[in-house]
């Protein structure tokens, strides 16, 4: 597995051997330099468990202190790749007297989850960071891109600071009539929920469109809520802005009170999670599946017309897969799309690598630069690339994006980066097929 | 005093209204000034330092009870919203100060502060129509201020990189560029604990001072206009010596630079 980033080499202290004479028989010995090390103060007593008692006191920054240094975190984390990271080595800092509240460090995590998977004592980053950085947020200190990232969302209800009367605008070009919740009210079966980069993205409206083609040729009754969506803030959450998510979960909450559906289907693996095992804490329940679960037991129905000739790989999204379990449904409906040879990368599945874009990645490019030799999503795109494949197949609306411009800066052009409905459409016929 | 104003949020295209005298208010969002929101950094810091109570003052305009919040949040001690002036149109800077004036002086503040300028105010003149009507001494363009006593120390720019400090007797209207820190942040809870609480005061606006400015203020506009769009993006190609000399060609012939 290659290893790289920006790493500080070991520091090797060397001891100065030493002859030791015994006052008695005044025989003498040598003593290598590793027996003086013992007549040292050692660098595990070196510390006292002060830095954890503000940490251990949030919800959720319990698990922090359970760490017992045996280092398989390290090797799995994706910062660590680029950079100085993992839990064993934040946990090892804040023993040696870092404030994890002001350092950069408590920024660079993307709650990918890949440490808790491995780690025996169940340390868990994905809650010890969104409760530190909540503390830190309360004190003022927040990047200054998160800060506007966070105040957009407050304002128009979308982290990219769009129109909300402008949610649905992606439909006129669909190809299929999209009903539109608020203005044509009544009972539906599934609720189309596009969450922000497909509703603005030039890139994720054309995903966004693609899967409405796909839902209208398997005569799903569906509807968005358009103008009423607001974004679900699950990244938000793991930023840190726990009051910024609780206030849009009121208010989606309530408009889906609005409106009678059988079951929410979103192509954004981080509202999926937010709605699963988010939304019920606070009592709200709904039937909810990524578009990868809800498509891939109807493959057999889709249209296909055509083959699609290309060698594809996939990368799994981490709020899809480790977080919430669900690596076949996505592989499930790449297989069925004629034409497509599906190669895995070294990392794949369980051990999938991080785009770098969770837990607030995604609105921190600037400030996780300074700290990392490469973005998280170039190293993937390397990796990628390396397989031989000609198109990087993603279903997680962010990732279109950061891989695009992952595969120019890296010189992989030929990369081509497609989210898995945009295979489906062009394998259905794509515009000139409805 | 912090006076605050909403403008047009430029995420979204402006467009002239149907009858063409005023930009088409229906489809935007609105967004506090961003040098208003430098003035209400500035004023926390000061008050932080020297221990000022914090009002903060709007106009009745869109999506303006939450930038209040958002300023109580942070830590300005009133908030006050001026109601029963024009909604849903354009107010103009002379109208807006001469709203302010009677008010501001009733409160007779130590400091009043206010951005330097606004997209509908660009010479801004808010501070000094203001420092005008109320006879005060004020000062545009301030990057830096120092409240001791009743004399603030305030840094000026004067532009092409020089600036002066001075000395103004309280009390002062100041339009501020910058603060001596970037605005800080309030987290959404502390803003929803603030619009809970319900502490934002609707006081009636005071009727405008009665001046000649007025007149001037009741300015008619007959017609607004789309600006034209105009295509002059040049691509430079080549390798980068050439290119150099292009630009270097190109910046001498509009006389940019000389020699
Ligand atoms: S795997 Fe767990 S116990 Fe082991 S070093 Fe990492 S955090 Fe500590
Ligand atoms: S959650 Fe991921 S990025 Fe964060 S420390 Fe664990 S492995 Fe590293």
């Amino acid at each position: 597995m290659p290893v790289g980033g920006r790493k500080q080499p070991p520091v090797v202290v060397e001891k100065p051997e030493a002859t030791a004479v015994s006052t008695i028989s005044g025989r003498s010995w040598e003593l290598p330099g590793m027996w003086n090390r013992m007549f040292e103060p050692r660098v595990l007593s070196d510390y006292t468990a002060t830095g954890f008692a503000r940490i251990a006191g949030l919800p959720g920054g319990e698990s922090l202190e359970w760490c017992y240094g045996c280092g398989k975190c390290v090797p799995v984390c994706p910062v660590d790749l680029v950079g100085e990271y993992g839990p064993r080595k934040i946990h090892r800092k804040v023993q040696t007297g870092m404030d994890l509240f002001s350092s950069d460090d408590l920024w660079l995590c993307t709650s990918c989850a890949n440490c808790l998977r491995v780690c025996p004592k169940e340390v868990d980053m994905t809650k010890v960071m969104p409760a530190v950085r909540e503390a830190a947020i309360g004190d003022g200190m927040v990047p200054a891109e998160l800060q506007d990232v966070f105040e957009k969302t407050f304002r128009n209800g979308n982290c990219l600071g769009e129109n909300p009367r402008r949610r649905n605008a992606w439909t006129r070009a669909a190809g299929v009539p999209v009903r539109v919740l608020p203005t044509d009210p009544g009972a539906v079966d599934v609720l189309f929920y596009v969450e922000d980069y497909w509703s603005y993205h030039p890139r994720g409206q054309q995903a966004a469109q693609c899967f409405a083609r796909i839902l209208a040729a398997l005569d799903v009754d569906f509807a968005i809520l358009g103008p009423e969506e607001k974004t679900l803030g699950d990244s938000q959450r793991v930023a840190g802005e726990k009051g910024l998510f609780e206030a849009l979960m009121e208010d989606v909450a309530a408009t889906l009170d609005k409106y009678e559906f059988k079951r929410i289907v979103t192509p954004d693996p981080h509202g999926f999670n937010a709605l699963k095992k988010v939304y019920p804490k606070y009592g709200h329940n709904y039937e909810v599946s990524h578009y990868t679960q809800f498509l891939a037991p109807l493959v057999d129905k889709i249209p296909f017309r055509s083959e699609v000739r290309h060698r594809v790989t996939f990368h799994d999204p981490c709020y899809l897969g480790r977080h919430n379990g669900e690596y076949d449904a996505p592989r499930t409906i790449l297989d069925a799309i004629p034409g497509i040879e599906l190669v895995e990368m070294g990392r794949c599945r369980e051990n999938g690598y991080c785009c770098g874009g969770g837990g607030g990645g995604m609105w921190l490019d600037g400030f996780t630069a300074n700290h990392t030799s490469e973005r998280l999503s170039e190293r993937r795109v390397r990796e990628a690339a390396e397989t031989g494949a000609d198109v990087l197949a993603v279903c997680c609306p962010y990732e279109v994006s950061r891989f695009e411009d992952a595969a120019k800066s890296t010189g992989n052009d030929q990369l081509r980066v497609m989210d898995i409905v945009e295979l489906v459409d062009m394998a259905m016929g794509g515009t000139g097929a409805v | 005093m912090v006076l605050l104003k909403q403008l047009p949020d430029l995420v979204e295209e402006l467009e002239p209204s149907p009858d063409g005298t005023d930009i088409d208010r229906e489809f935007i969002k609105f967004i506090l000034n961003e040098f208003d929101d430098q003035a209400l950094e500035e004023a926390l810091v000061t008050k932080e330092s020297s221990g000022a109570e914090v009002i903060v003052v709007a106009l009745d305009e869109p999506e303006v009870d939450q930038v209040l919040y958002t300023a109580l949040a942070k830590g300005a001690d009133r908030a006050v919203k001026l109601t029963g002036v024009p909604a849903g149109t354009w107010v103009p800077t002379h109208l807006r100060a001469a709203i302010l004036a009677p008010f501001v002086r009733e409160l007779a503040p130590d400091l009043v502060l206010t951005g330097v300028q606004s997209a509908e105010d660009l010479d801004g003149q808010l501070a000094s129509l203001l420092g005008g009507y109320l006879d005060l001494p004020h000062a545009a363009v301030v990057v830096g201020l120092e409240v001791k006593d009743s004399i603030a120390r305030v840094v000026q720019e004067l532009g092409s990189g020089r600036s002066v400090e001075e000395q103004i007797t309280l009390p002062a209207v100041l339009g501020i560029q910058a603060a001596s820190q970037a605005p800080r942040y309030a987290p959404i809870s502390k803003i929803r604990q603030a619009m809970q609480a319900g502490g934002l005061e609707e006081l009636e606006a005071p009727a405008p001072v009665d001046s000649a400015d007025i007149a001037i203020a009741q300015v008619r506009i007959r017609r607004l206009y789309a600006p034209e769009k105009s295509t002059h993006a040049e691509m430079l190609t080549g390798d980068p010596g050439e290119v150099a000399t292009r630009i270097a060609e190109i910046l001498r012939s509009k006389g940019l630079v000389k020699a």
